[in-house]
């Protein structure tokens, strides 16, 4: 067992926050473009590298299109890459997010959630990352500024363990976690260092017959992104996939690892339940909406409601199994979506969660909550009526409109 | 400024092919004649990327590739956000010594498609980072690779299948942008335009852009006998006559200093014997709605283009007529 580092308590927000770990993890190559609210990351990392406080080449670019384009090209040239973005920005890149995770770069981007025009809006949803649920990347969501800065941190080993290969995503909600100032525990620039290491490449069968590196390298000429037909394109889409299985396990491992060294950790590493064991009624949700939520479990169960909480840490890979058993006594669940799939009867978490419940054996009622969308506030007593709907359910024994929407206009 | 590259023709001859045979490229293409002869005045260690576009599906079918360097394709739009990315990565790898090799060159390579139109956004931002890397564009003027769609390259007249030579319309009615100019404003260090036929002339090019501290465009006119409706036997033959009719003049602006080049130069000190543009268009099927009654002034304005065009090339390169 490695003894628990000593640590300095940093008053940082999301934003920089996810700076800090980067600027910790050696990264070789950031390229990025800004945009609200992932900004600070972007200005913050600048000031390190003006300052000359890390080795990191960065490269401001002219659209989030280059930004992540550079990165994964950095990537399979052999550094370590980083960039962050939100919103529009996220969008532009979902292209090269496909390449990306198609190439196996494990570029490492935190996404300040935002939502997506029209109309314009600057302000927290998931709408940006969720509708990148299928491009192959790893996506965690952080409910508080500390969870930010040790997800950062975790996602490069994440990414670059070689049978993952995979780029990841982390999601701190705009605003939210992006900048709000909270009280951060940070470990030494060596402790994270050696957690993090230097960014090793597996080895790999070139076409000259060659074992070499996995990077473009003169000395073991490869050729990366190459055109496959019907006849090989449907492999490599399954090897894509067979990484995102052996990611639960690492993403496991490494919280636990993590947590040796800084006694913190957020449940397994891909699911956090809270007051389940015993819960009747349960919230399903991602991000900084837990943190509400616990406050209200905190409140009912005060009060004798058996309530709980799931978090979703790892939206992607999913964890179907340990969401089955975290749910598995539970009769009634809110699953709470902070985006829309239009005309898809419900939200993107929902229709995921409840299709996990269909191979439980018992299955509780499953109720939607559409929230929050555009950084529409969302209170203790908004989420405190959600599990006192659920109770209702419970007594009249049935669900009489899946899909809700809280505190809106209609 | 580097001392000049000689290099003789066995030189060129006995180098190893970087872009090897058995690509899938249809017969007479000339722009995969144009990358063989890229790859061969690459000086030391060199990176590949590439554009979507003909050259990277002809060359890079899994699982086989035809080329003996490390190569990258990722998207359309972006070999010079590709670019930008693999020169980062050496530059800090090398610093902090994951990179073995001292100097290790950077070329990207696009078609029309991938440089004019969707990939200049690209282009752009990579040259005014001074991202130390030479981008070649193999101008076949249209997208090829999808079946000869009409390009912001493209010339004036041209029939594609989005310009078709219709009743109404005679072929594309727009004009070709003048890309490589577009690269000497952005103020860069070397730029230049270049055909397979001089090929001692692109070479040298070629090599001047790799050495070249900074980022370098070298503008190849690369005939596509499929997209051109040309005799796949005459496409290099097309692109001297480009030369010779003035409608491609060759030359290289130094710092923003521009020059004519030899094969050009030489029509500069001899108008007489500067081809008419006929004898470039004859032949080439796209062009051929224009060799008729009711078209025949379209070859006439043309030609006055042409004119024009290359009077503001001497003036550029201060050999004006008066």
């Amino acid at each position: 067992m490695k003894s628990v580092v000593k640590q300095e308590v940093l008053a940082l927000n999301g934003d920089e926050a996810v700076a800090y770990a980067a600027k910790q993890s050696d990264v070789d190559v950031v390229a990025a473009y800004p945009i609200t609210p992932q900004t600070i990351i972007v200005e913050k990392f600048s000031e390190y590298v003006a300052n000359g406080e890390v080795e990191t080449e960065f490269v401001c670019t002219e659209s989030e299109h280059t930004a992540l384009t550079a990165c994964l090209a950095a990537s399979v040239t052999g550094a370590r890459a980083f960039t962050a973005s939100a919103s529009a920005g996220l969008a532009l890149m979902h292209e090269i997010l496909f390449v990306t995770s198609g190439c196996r770069a494990p570029v490492v981007m935190a996404i300040a959630n935002r939502a997506l025009s029209a109309p314009i809006n600057i302000h927290a949803d998931h709408s940006d990352s969720i509708a990148e649920r299928d491009s192959g990347w790893i996506q965690i969501y952080a409910e508080n500024t500390q969870e930010v800065y040790d997800t950062i941190i975790q996602a490069f080993r994440i990414a670059e363990n070689q049978n993952v290969l995979l780029p990841v995503i982390v999601g701190l909600d705009g605003f939210t976690l992006s900048h709000t100032l909270e009280n951060v525990s940070v470990l030494p620039d060596d402790a994270v260092k050696e957690f993090v290491g230097t960014r090793q490449l597996p080895s790999v069968l070139t076409h000259e017959g060659k074992t070499a590196p996995f990077k473009l390298d003169p000395e073991n000429p490869m050729s990366m992104g190459p055109l496959a037909l019907p006849n090989y394109y449907f492999e490599f889409k399954r090897q894509q996939e067979e990484a995102m299985k052996n990611a639960l396990t690492v993403i496991q491992q490494v919280n636990g690892e993590y947590a040796e060294m800084t006694s913190r950790s957020y449940g397994n590493g891909l699911l956090e339940s809270y007051c389940l064991e015993d819960a009747e009624i349960a919230a399903v949700c991602l991000g900084s909406t837990a943190g509400t939520m616990k406050a209200v479990v905190d409140e009912l169960r005060a009060e004798g409601v058996k309530a709980g909480l799931l978090r979703i840490r790892s939206f992607r890979p999913l964890p179907v199994k340990e969401i089955t058993k975290a749910l598995e006594k539970v009769k009634a669940v809110a699953v709470m979506d902070r985006s829309l799939s239009f005309g898809g009867n419900g939200g993107a978490i929902y229709h995921e969660v409840r299709h996990v419940l269909y191979d439980g054996r018992v299955h509780p009622y499953v109720v939607n909550y559409i929230y929050g969308l555009g950084g529409r506030d969302t209170s203790p007593s908004q989420l405190r009526r959600i599990y006192e709907d659920l109770q209702k359910i419970l007594k009249v024994q049935r669900v009489e409109n899946p899909i809700q929407y809280l505190e809106l206009r209609e | 400024m580097v001392e000049e590259w000689k290099f003789t023709t066995k030189d060129i001859a006995e180098k190893p092919d970087l872009f090897m045979s058995g690509h899938r490229a249809c017969a007479g293409c000339a722009p995969a004649t144009v990358l063989r002869l890229v790859m061969k005045a690459t000086g030391g260690p060199t990176i590949v990327t590439e554009a979507t576009g003909c050259m990277e599906v002809a060359s890079s079918i899994y699982p086989y590739t035809s080329w003996a360097t490390p190569w990258l394709h990722t998207a359309f739009e972006n070999a010079a956000a590709n670019a930008s990315g693999i020169e980062s990565a050496l530059k800090i790898l090398k610093k902090k010594g994951r990179v073995k090799q001292g100097q290790v060159d950077v070329i990207a390579f696009a078609g029309d498609g991938g440089t004019y139109d969707i990939g200049i956004q690209a282009i752009s931002g990579a040259v005014e980072r001074g991202h130390d890397f030479l981008f070649v564009l193999y101008d076949n003027e249209a997208y090829m690779n999808t079946g000869i769609q009409r390009s912001g390259g493209t010339p004036h007249g041209a029939a594609t299948t989005t310009s078709p030579a219709g009743t109404a319309i005679p072929g594309k009615l727009e004009y070709k942008k003048p890309i490589a100019d577009i690269m000497v404003a952005h103020d860069m260090p070397y730029v230049a335009t270049a055909v397979p036929y001089y090929w001692r002339d692109l070479l040298t090019k070629v090599r001047k852009g790799i050495e070249v501290n900074g980022p370098a465009f070298l503008h190849v006119l690369a005939p596509c006998p499929r997209g051109w409706r040309s005799d796949p036997a005459k496409s290099i033959e097309y692109s001297k006559l480009a030369v010779e009719t003035c409608v491609f003049p060759l030359w290289e602006a130094v710092n923003g200093q521009y020059q004519l080049s030899t094969p050009s130069k030489v029509l500069a000190l001899a108008p007489q014997k500067k081809k008419p543009v006929r004898d470039y268009l004859q032949g080439q099927g796209r062009f051929r709605h224009l060799f008729t009654p009711q078209n025949e002034k379209l070859l006439d304005e043309i030609q006055r283009l042409t004119d024009e065009k290359w009077q503001r090339v001497l003036k550029k390169c201060g050999m004006a007529q008066s």
